[in-house]
């Protein structure tokens, strides 16, 4: 027994799981070979799960101006900002960042979950409401946690309940906060953000957007949610990282309120924490650059995304409400789901293992992330394995049923 | 109240329970925390209020539970 026994409930679910012969948090790939390859247990894998949405891991531009940074300045800044300075690189990718949401202030933080934890425990206080989707990803839960303000669950999607919540807070004194994502992680849904803001602009309420898993997928041009559904201009804060479509690591906030830069000298994890290397603020300048100019990625994207949730879904695998690049299969039981995920990585075909309590309503969840850089052959080799390994668990029904009509 | 809230228990949980002031909600009633949040959403329903999650964190039995929606029902009517 140590200290560490009171996790107890924790190790013996986690032992359940590796008596399978598998361990889906800790999978070690001998090799990465690119956006969409690795090497797995001596065999070429398709990568399905990594959120490696616009295929830039391995963009050569990206990769030389890397590169250059490291050799012209260095593998780390070795501090913070407040106490070993703030590079050129910084600035700029806080004024590019800046640029693309056309918003007048952005602030870069070291990875997307310290942007969260920086940024919620900053803008609201004690006295404050923090209304939080019930399904909001861990890093804004924690967030919540770290600053005083009173932290109030609203049902995960459901404007009418929010909408409930604040208007029992009205003449409550104190400013309110709504947090949102632009695609949730686990499912692939997208918050119906056009009656959020309604709700926001009635109850006079703050909103911010989380877009992690939603830049340079959704919208025009690739700001997101509030840029798809149009509501950019009632969104008061923009949340994201660089880590999924920019495929660098690092955290940003953009916003137009005015006084903006008192975040630097008040928000904690911004203040003490390490700075981004220049090596990959400079692959990150490079990837937000490419994004921009090379709209037909987030096409190929999205035709990969159609592709895998129309033939999942076709196969008679329940997938989430919509096409986007995350598509999650419900498995009717998390044995099924275990055994399904480690056949489908013995096919050569790797993808995440979502199991509860990281999911909402308790689903045990085949969690797959689509790239641009898929080619259509590596979505029919996935679709062809799934099919494979259903079929072998009969899940789905036998070729030899079909061929009868059985179906 | 409590037979209001032991109602609100058999319609989450889809089965007859039996509750004292002691009963532990997660322990006596098997609960896992998708179903105390359904739980606790319902409650909210029922009685009107927001139970941040600073208070339910501190709910461990019906009693508890109790005290919360009479704290938060004075204080909004405050």
């Amino acid at each position: 027994m140590t200290i560490l026994a009171k996790h107890a409930g924790y190790r013996h679910a986690y032992d359940a799981l590796l008596a399978h012969g598998v361990d889906p948090l800790n999978v070690q790939f001998e090799s990465v070979l690119s956006p969409t390859e690795g090497v797995l247990n001596g065999q070429k894998t398709i990568l399905l799960g990594t959120n490696n949405y616009l295929g830039l891991t391995f963009d050569p531009d990206c990769i030389e101006k890397a590169v250059d940074a490291t050799r012209a300045q260095g593998t780390g800044t070795t501090g913070s900002r407040v106490a070993n300075g703030t590079y050129d690189g910084h600035a700029r990718l806080e004024k590019d960042v800046a640029a693309f949401y056309g918003r007048k202030h952005a602030m870069v933080f070291s990875t997307g979950y310290q942007a969260n934890l920086g940024v919620l425990s900053t803008l609201v206080g004690r006295g404050d409401h923090l209304m939080l989707d019930a399904d909001s990803h861990a890093s804004i839960y924690d967030g919540s946690r770290l600053g005083m303000a009173e932290v109030i669950r609203f049902r995960h999607n459901n404007p009418d309940d929010l909408y409930k919540r604040l208007k029992r807070l009205e003449g409550v004194p104190g400013d309110k906060l709504i947090v949102v994502e632009g695609i949730y992680s686990m499912l692939g849904d997208t918050a119906p953000l056009k009656e959020f803001a309604a709700v926001k602009r009635e109850t006079g309420a703050y909103l911010l957007v989380d877009e992690a898993h939603s830049l340079g997928v959704l919208g025009e041009t690739g700001r997101g949610l509030a840029e798809a559904a149009g509501v950019e201009a009632d969104v008061d804060f923009i949340v994201g990282t660089f880590s999924k479509s920019l495929g660098s690591v690092g955290g940003f906030c953009v916003s137009d309120a005015a006084d903006f830069d008192i975040m630097r000298i008040v928000c904690r994890p911004y203040m003490f924490t390490a700075s981004l290397p220049p090596g990959i603020v400079a692959s990150t300048i490079e990837a937000l650059k490419k994004m921009q100019a090379e709209p037909e990625l987030r096409a190929n994207l999205m035709r990969n995304a159609t592709r895998l949730y129309d033939g999942l879904s076709a196969m008679g695998f329940q997938t989430g409400p919509e096409a986007n690049p995350i598509v999650a299969v419900t498995m009717p039981d998390q044995q099924m789901a275990v055994v399904f995920w480690k056949m489908l990585l013995e096919s050569g075909l790797y993808l995440n293992l979502a199991l509860p309590p990281a999911t909402p309503t308790n689903a045990s969840l085949l969690r797959t992330s689509v790239s641009a850089a898929h080619s259509v052959q590596q979505i029919d080799r996935a679709l062809d394995i799934f099919a494979d390994v259903g079929r072998k668990l009969g899940f789905l029904p036998s070729d030899r049923r079909r061929a009868a009509g059985a179906i | 109240m409590r037979n209001e809230i032991s109602t609100i228990f058999e319609q989450v949980l889809g089965r007859p329970v039996s509750i004292t002031d002691d009963t532990d909600i997660v322990e006596d009633l098997g609960m896992d925390s998708l179903g105390v949040m359904n739980f606790v959403m319902a409650i909210e329903d029922f009685y009107d209020l927001s139970i941040p999650l600073d208070r339910v964190a501190q709910i461990q039995t019906v009693a508890d539970l109790m005290r919360a929606v009479d704290d938060l029902r004075s204080g909004n009517a405050a």
